[in-house]
């Protein structure tokens, strides 16, 4: 078994149990094209947590609590549980904030670009190239000698932390405690955050998730960056799998309930704008971060579920990130529809500016720690 | 002569690059690679093996000594 994981099928078996997940969880409530997003679902936690106040996008999503969980049980389980941390924490932090910001102009994490696509919405193309040319960044960046620094092995309790944090949040959404009159958690009435499936299937989904995705060491960013990198296409076949069984999953839902799961179009789609450009560039910088950081958002909380604080703080990062995404008014808007008439949505100038500023910072930190070679050859 | 690359603490995908570094510019001989976790250990493998190296794995010290051949 241990084998099958670490063979070219482990990276395949995860994506395609993504992909015939992730529709089933629109079927049972989730926001359609939107069956797991993690850029998506920690914005829906931030706002759930009062760190925004769009009044859209509040909910506590039980499918990333089980993404750490289900990869800190398989760690465990195959002993690989390993609390390490201290490399670079503040530029992780920042690289979270901007991934978010970047993904939220989008509007969806690599996965949920999969599962766009997968959905017939060709946005998606875009970003999926955002996201390519954004990793080619980084790969040069890495070629030239980038790197955040050692983490070095932490006591245990530090690794046992994100986790923590995660029953903590779970236990909000099960016992919805009030915090004095008026004060409970966030809750969306309408919009995205307002569409869910039950906690206890998205619990499970995302316990499976995390599990199979820690064995296998699934990364959508992983997966295009080590092809440019070194021409290692290990990981690759799970992006494929993902895309290819979403599809089919989203066919024979579309069948059996009558609802079509899959529309070809650029306008019209739910939950994203046909902006080409800013679907373009949300993704190059958020697929910079990514590659700069060493995981996608999936990944990284799979590692913080491992034990990885870095991991966890770049994941803390991108939680801030959607605060001030939504805040500060820098995450795309959706189209909107009125008298059939379309209006292109996408980000405001102050998104713009933060997509830029964005790649500036991730230009000038990824030319800047470097790797000095006698560090490492001795 | 053997060269040691100590990858200890770095994060994807550094330890893979280094190793395949390191194993181009030999051409032969023996390398030491020191990682420290599971996922390093079989990236670097693998590279080591795509680079026709043959790859020994020591549990040592909480983590792994990768010790590549060719």
């Amino acid at each position: 078994m241990k084998r099958f994981f670490a063979s070219r099928w482990g990276p395949i078996t995860a994506g395609a149990v993504i992909g015939i997940l992730a529709p089933l969880l629109v079927y049972f409530g989730n926001p359609k094209n939107m069956g797991v997003c993690v850029a998506c679902f920690e914005r829906d936690i931030a706002g759930a947590l009062g760190l925004h106040r769009n009044a859209v996008v509040q909910h506590i999503r039980p499918e990333i609590i089980g993404f750490v969980l289900g990869a800190l049980i398989a760690a465990l389980l195959f002993r690989e549980f390993r609390p390490r941390g201290g490399s670079a924490p503040l530029a992780r932090f920042l690289l979270g904030i901007f991934a978010m910001i970047g993904a939220l102009v989008f509007l969806g994490c690599p996965w949920r670009a999969l599962l766009r696509l997968a959905g017939g919405d060709l946005n998606a193309l875009l970003g999926l190239a955002g996201l390519v040319v954004g990793i080619g960044g980084g790969v040069l960046l890495l070629r030239n000698g980038f790197t955040l620094g050692k983490a070095h092995p932490a006591p245990a309790v530090m690794g046992w932390l994100m986790p923590a944090a995660m029953v903590g949040l779970l236990l909000l959404a099960v016992l919805q405690p009030v915090f004095g009159e008026g004060l409970a958690l966030f809750q969306s009435e309408k919009g995205p955050g307002s569409l869910y499936a039950p906690l206890l299937i998205a619990l499970g989904a995302g316990l499976v998730i995390g599990f199979l995705a820690q064995r296998t060491r699934f990364c959508t960013m992983g997966a295009v960056r080590d092809v440019l990198l070194m021409g290692d296409t290990h990981l690759l076949g799970g992006i494929g799998a993902l895309l290819v069984v979403a599809f089919l999953t989203n066919l024979v839902l579309g069948a059996a309930t009558g609802t079509p799961y899959v529309n070809f179009s650029f306008t019209g789609q739910p939950v994203a704008h046909s902006n080409h450009l800013w679907n373009f560039g949300g993704m190059v910088l958020a697929g910079l971060a990514f590659a700069l950081a060493g995981g996608c958002p999936g990944r990284q909380l799979f590692m913080s579920g491992e034990g990885d604080g870095d991991a966890a703080v770049f994941v803390t990062g991108m939680v801030v990130g959607a605060g001030l995404a939504h805040n500060l008014n820098l995450a795309g808007a959706a189209d909107t529809i009125t008298e059939g008439l379309v209006k292109v949505g996408g980000p405001s100038v102050y998104g713009q500016i933060a997509v830029g500023v964005g790649l500036i910072f991730c230009l000038v930190l990824g030319l800047t720690a470097r790797l000095r070679t006698k560090e490492v050859a001795k | 002569m053997t060269t040691t690359v100590d990858a200890r603490g770095l994060s994807c995908p550094q330890p893979a690059l280094l190793t395949r570094n390191a194993v181009r510019a030999a051409r032969g001989g023996t390398i030491e690679v020191l990682i420290d976790t599971e996922t390093a250990r079989d990236n670097c493998t693998r590279v080591a093996q795509r680079e026709g190296w043959k790859v020994e794995v020591h549990e040592e010290g909480g983590g792994y000594r990768l010790v590549l051949s060719r």
